[in-house]
């Protein structure tokens, strides 16, 4: 999976390129006389020569638009995608002064992939749902295959511009369909189009877009229990079967290279996608989803509209029930049925622990788990882990962190050597896992503590909001060192964890003062650094986290007090977010009507049932990258803007390795 | 305390006689003359005094004639620090600093040039007979330098790129000991002139944004500025330059001679005049010190509130800087940098209960900067992040 980035140690690595190494043009020729260059023209020093040839990518990424007219369900995401990379971009790189450094800065976002295509693809396309699937199932193959070297090379800025117009014929065709509107020229070229197409798909292709459309059946029917859907069916086949005419006679090449070469099926590359979040506002579905489960779960009666989406179930007759099971439950292994039921009480929470957990357990799960008879391991094992992971989600919706600790783990097991006894692969994937654990989060959190504590000088007034685990530390540290300096902490009902962190600094005998996120805007004026912690950190820099930190966040930045945000770089997340409404946890709407030790606030008493009564118990929100002025992370301390740099870096390379 | 800087002038007058003969494209460091050695500011160093923002006032700022007699004054006076006469000793053991003084008195040369070009000297006169140990020698040497002088953004970061190539090449390591050594001279030989171009560079791609009959504040010398302002004249712009006066070193005089001497038309503005004249004004040029991981960028004083200005009134700031003074720094407000000191020359006794601000430097944060000109490109400010992260990590 990694081939396509080049080794880190290559000779003279493109990264001194900054300071030590002149463009080669300017050398050559020495310094051209300054008043002969026609200022207009840009002189090729200007535009880096790509690092590949970056235009390959938008030119693979085109048939995405085309997967309109096969699918319509997929069709609205996948065209909202293919104008969605070119936002993106846009939104990396505000629009320059001059058209000449616009065409090279679209030409660097592109390019900067550093031949990670199938990332930025997978990084381009994640605001759509289905579309991601799309990019990222194409045959990857494809990327590399001598036929992309034969194709062209147009500028880049008009490629992207292609791209949008591909896509905005897309909708335009399928809004045809639908209301049999429309210029008839149109419907003409396109009617051409696919005419053309279909007679060039030679026999070879024919036999691949059965193959793929035979797979992409099996792995819906194996995927429904995730409720990918429908959605998952119509994806990756248009993609490949219909193809802008031009197209035809590479893919051709890259359909007998795809079979000529054993990549792994479909179906199983299907699964490092992120599988579409099942919408909980689906009657069919969620039945589907109910019958399979293995916890009981009655869902609450009156969610609020806005997040009918998400699941929200009632919490009281969970765990009892769950406790119950305990001996039918022969499929779920004790250590993760214990993480479950952990996750579930509420013992564990925050993401390192979750995460953590989640490992240990399946560290345990693993050492115990024997091959059934005429079972592969690899196949067996990740069928398993499977089944544990949507337990664990019935316990408690998976945190980002713990969805990303997955994905890595099933890489391991799907790239262990078939060489290797089952003892040995055991053994590896034991120690893999004990890596991860030590590298990405317990390494990494002392590599934050140690950035982070640069930044908190004598005479300090730090403000952090509930509990995170790095935050703590770096309190904690900062006061060994023997930093002079204050901590406010902030908290919030219902939760209240700010009280853990209190109890712990104030055993350490640091000076605190604790409040609560309504006394916020009055104390904010003494503060001079606002420290919070993570749950996620988006691509387009949106730190997903505890709600309340977006609000904290908000009142200091309207404070001018810097808010630093610290985060390990494992729970940074190729996903688009930008609010916290479509993706979010609803908690017990219990404990927000009650208040813990007060027997006379009982207004809301036996009133949980009432029709016109919407409890909503949010537990993340999402905050915008303009609030957070430095994102501390075992990279080091960066920018917001920096986290698709981050995650395009170093997510394939070290985290999946 | 003052006047150090000055004398430090008639040290360069001094050695810019000696010197001349020499161009900076040989890397044998200048012999130490007599004076420096004997009276040189840098090595005897005063924490409290940037080494690195006078070297600049020495470089680029407008000598007035009180100034200098002040200065030949202070020389004529004994004035033996003691640790200077030590350093300063023949058969004292190879200083880097020593070498990088030297190198860094020389007024076209760029300070992370100076730093390379010391830790070249480092690899000639050492005895390792490894990779590894020669590795460790020069990391000493590029600590040792950063740590004695700790205000120069470029010097921190032209050893950190230095340091880097050491240990990224790999190449390296294939060959045998010696040639691999000689490489590494030869790349730090090359640096001067790849230095030298990126300039070039830049006045190139900035040529595109300044247009005809338009009006540029540029604040400060800067030789990258300066060296764009001085393509766009040659390419036949009409512009018009307005220079603020830069107190307290007055480097925006020296600027402004410079350009008159081009036939570019330049007014004369002083530091506190420049939100009276942005109206007039179509663009900020700037140059900058460092450029740092959040995009924004640390300049002499009064940069930042010139940006200030510019963004209310919706004025574009382009800062030229080449990318070797990128730095992993981070700053999150003023106060969150190692303070840089400078002596001020208020023309009036200043009473000793009268607190003066001296720092000789600003951060300037990235909202506040439209654009970039390096010689990777133009840049938005959330670029040069992306590069960091590419060179370091």
């Amino acid at each position: 999976m990694d081939t396509r980035r080049a080794p880190r140690a290559v000779i003279d690595p493109k990264v001194r390129k900054v300071g030590f190494f002149a463009p080669p043009e300017l050398s050559q020729s020495g310094l051209p006389d300054p008043i002969s260059l026609p200022s207009s023209s840009l002189s090729p020093v200007m535009i880096p020569p790509p690092r590949h040839s970056s235009e390959n990518l938008l030119h693979h990424a085109r048939p995405l638009a085309p997967t309109v007219p096969g699918a319509s369900s997929v069709s609205i995401e996948g065209s909202v995608v293919a104008g969605g990379s070119y936002g993106s971009s846009s939104e990396l790189f505000p629009a320059p002064m001059s058209p000449a450094s616009s065409s090279y800065s679209s030409s660097r976002f592109v390019g900067g992939g550093d031949g990670d295509y199938c990332l930025n693809g997978a990084a381009v396309a994640s605001p759509g749902r289905g579309g991601g699937k799309a990019a990222t199932s194409f045959p990857r193959g494809g990327f590399e295959s001598p036929a992309v070297k034969a194709s062209s090379v147009p500028a880049s800025g008009l490629t992207t511009v292609s791209v949008v117009n591909d896509s905005s014929l897309g909708i335009r065709g399928r809004e045809k369909a639908d209301n049999g509107g429309g210029s008839a020229l149109e419907a003409k070229d396109q009617a051409t189009n696919s005419k053309q197409k279909k007679d060039k798909t030679t026999k070879a292709e024919r036999r691949a877009l059965q193959e793929a459309q035979r797979a992409a059946k099996a792995a819906a029917k194996a995927e429904g229990n995730k409720a990918s859907g429908t959605v998952t069916s119509g994806t990756a086949k248009p993609a490949k079967a219909i193809k802008p005419p031009h197209k035809v006679d590479n893919s051709s090449v890259a359909v007998s290279e795809k079979k000529g070469c054993d990549r792994p099926p479909e179906k199983d590359r299907k699964k490092d996608v992120p599988q579409p979040r099942m919408q909980y506002d689906d009657e069919s579905r969620v039945e589907k989803a109910k019958r399979r489960a293995v916890v009981k779960q009655t869902e609450a009666r009156n969610r609020v509209e806005l997040f009918r989406h998400l699941p929200q179930y009632e919490h009281g007759s969970l765990l009892p029930d769950l406790e119950a099971k305990f001996f039918q439950l022969d499929t779920v292994h004790p250590a993760v049925y214990k993480a479950g039921l952990q996750y579930l009480s509420g013992n564990i929470s925050g993401s390192n622990a979750r995460c953590i957990a989640m490992l240990q357990a399946f560290q345990d799960a693993i050492r115990d788990y024997r091959v059934p008879p005429e079972k592969t391991f690899v196949r067996d094992l990740t069928a398993k882990i499977s089944s544990y992971v949507s337990f664990l989600i019935e316990c408690r919706p998976l945190c980002i962190s713990m969805g990303n600790a997955i994905k890595f783990l099933k890489t391991r097991i799907a790239k262990l050597p078939l060489t290797l006894s089952e003892s040995e692969s055991k053994a590896s994937l034991h120690s893999d896992i004990e890596r991860f654990i030590n590298e990405k989060i317990i390494l990494a959190d002392k590599v934050i503590v140690k950035h982070a504590v640069t930044k908190i000088r004598d005479g300090d007034v730090l403000l952090t909001y509930g509990l995170s685990s790095a935050v703590e530390m770096i309190l904690l540290h900062a006061h060994k060192l023997g930093k002079q300096f204050r901590v406010i902490i902030v908290d919030s009902r219902p939760q209240l964890r700010g009280k853990i962190l209190l109890r712990r600094l104030v055993e350490k005998g640091l000076s605190c003062t604790y409040t609560q996120i309504n006394a916020l805007s009055y104390i904010m004026h003494e503060v001079t650094r606002v420290f919070l912690g993570a749950s996620s950190v988006l691509s387009n820099g949106t730190v997903y986290s505890g709600v309340g930190t977006a609000c904290v966040a908000m009142i200091a930045h309207s404070f001018r007090v810097p808010v630093l945000v610290c985060c390990e770089a494992y729970k940074f997340s190729e996903r688009v977010q930008l609010d916290s409404i479509c993706s979010n946890e609803l908690g017990d709407p219990e404990v927000i009507s009650k208040v813990l030790g007060r027997e006379d606030v009982n207004y809301l008493d036996g009133w949980a049932n009432t029709e016109n009564l919407q409890l909503l118990n949010l537990i993340y929100d999402a905050t915008p990258s303009d609030y957070i002025s430095m994102i501390v992370t075992d990279y080091g301390m960066v920018p917001p803007t920096s986290v698709p740099v981050i995650v395009r870096e170093y997510r394939r390379e070290q985290l999946w390795i | 305390m003052w006047w150090r800087s000055a004398s430090f002038i008639l040290d360069r007058q001094q050695n810019d006689a000696a010197l001349r003969p020499d161009t900076s494209s040989t890397i044998t460091p200048p012999p130490p003359t007599e004076s420096s050695s004997a009276m040189g500011l840098p090595t005897d160093h005063n924490p409290n005094i940037s080494a690195y923002y006078q070297t600049r006032a020495a470089h680029h700022a407008v000598v007035t004639s009180d100034w200098l007699a002040q200065a030949q004054a202070a020389a004529v006076v004994a004035h033996d620090p003691p640790q200077s006469t030590s350093t300063a000793d023949p058969d004292k053991p190879f200083s880097v600093i020593d070498v990088f003084n030297n190198w860094r008195r020389q007024p076209d040369l760029a300070e992370a040039v100076a730093a390379i070009r010391a830790l070249a000297a480092v690899i000639r006169s050492s005895q390792a007979s490894t990779m590894m140990q020669l590795e460790i020698e020069l990391k000493k040497a590029s600590d040792s330098l950063k740590a004695w002088d700790t205000t120069s953004i470029s010097l921190t970061a032209g050893c950190d790129l230095f340091m880097r190539y050491v240990t990224r090449t790999s190449a390296l390591e294939y060959e045998d000991f010696n040639s691999a050594k000689s490489r590494l001279i030869e790349r730090a030989e090359k640096f001067g002139e790849i230095s030298y171009k990126s300039r070039k560079i830049i006045a190139m791609l900035s040529q595109e944004f300044i247009f005809d009959g338009c009006t540029i504040l540029v604040h400060g010398f800067s030789r990258v500025v300066f060296e764009v302002l001085k393509l766009a004249a040659q390419n036949k712009k009409l512009f018009r330059v307005f220079c603020t006066e830069g107190r307290p070193d007055r480097t925006g005089l020296r600027l402004s001679n410079e350009l008159a001497k081009l036939d570019v038309p330049v007014k004369l503005v002083i530091d506190s005049a420049v939100a009276y004249t942005m109206d007039e004004v179509d663009m900020v040029f700037v140059g900058a010190d460092g450029v740092v991981e959040s995009g924004g960028i640390i300049n002499m004083m009064g940069t930042y509130q010139i940006a200030l200005v510019a963004n209310s009134m919706n004025k574009p700031v382009y800062v030229a800087a080449e990318s070797y003074k990128f730095a992993r720094l981070y700053p999150l407000d003023q106060k969150d940098l190692a303070p840089a000191l400078r002596p001020i020359d208020f023309g009036v006794p200043i009473p000793s209960k009268v607190e003066v601000e001296r720092s000789a430097r600003d951060y300037t944060p990235p909202q506040y900067l439209t654009l970039l000109f390096t010689d990777l490109g133009v840049l938005t400010p959330s670029v040069v992040s992306d590069e960091l992260i590419q060179l370091y990590l």
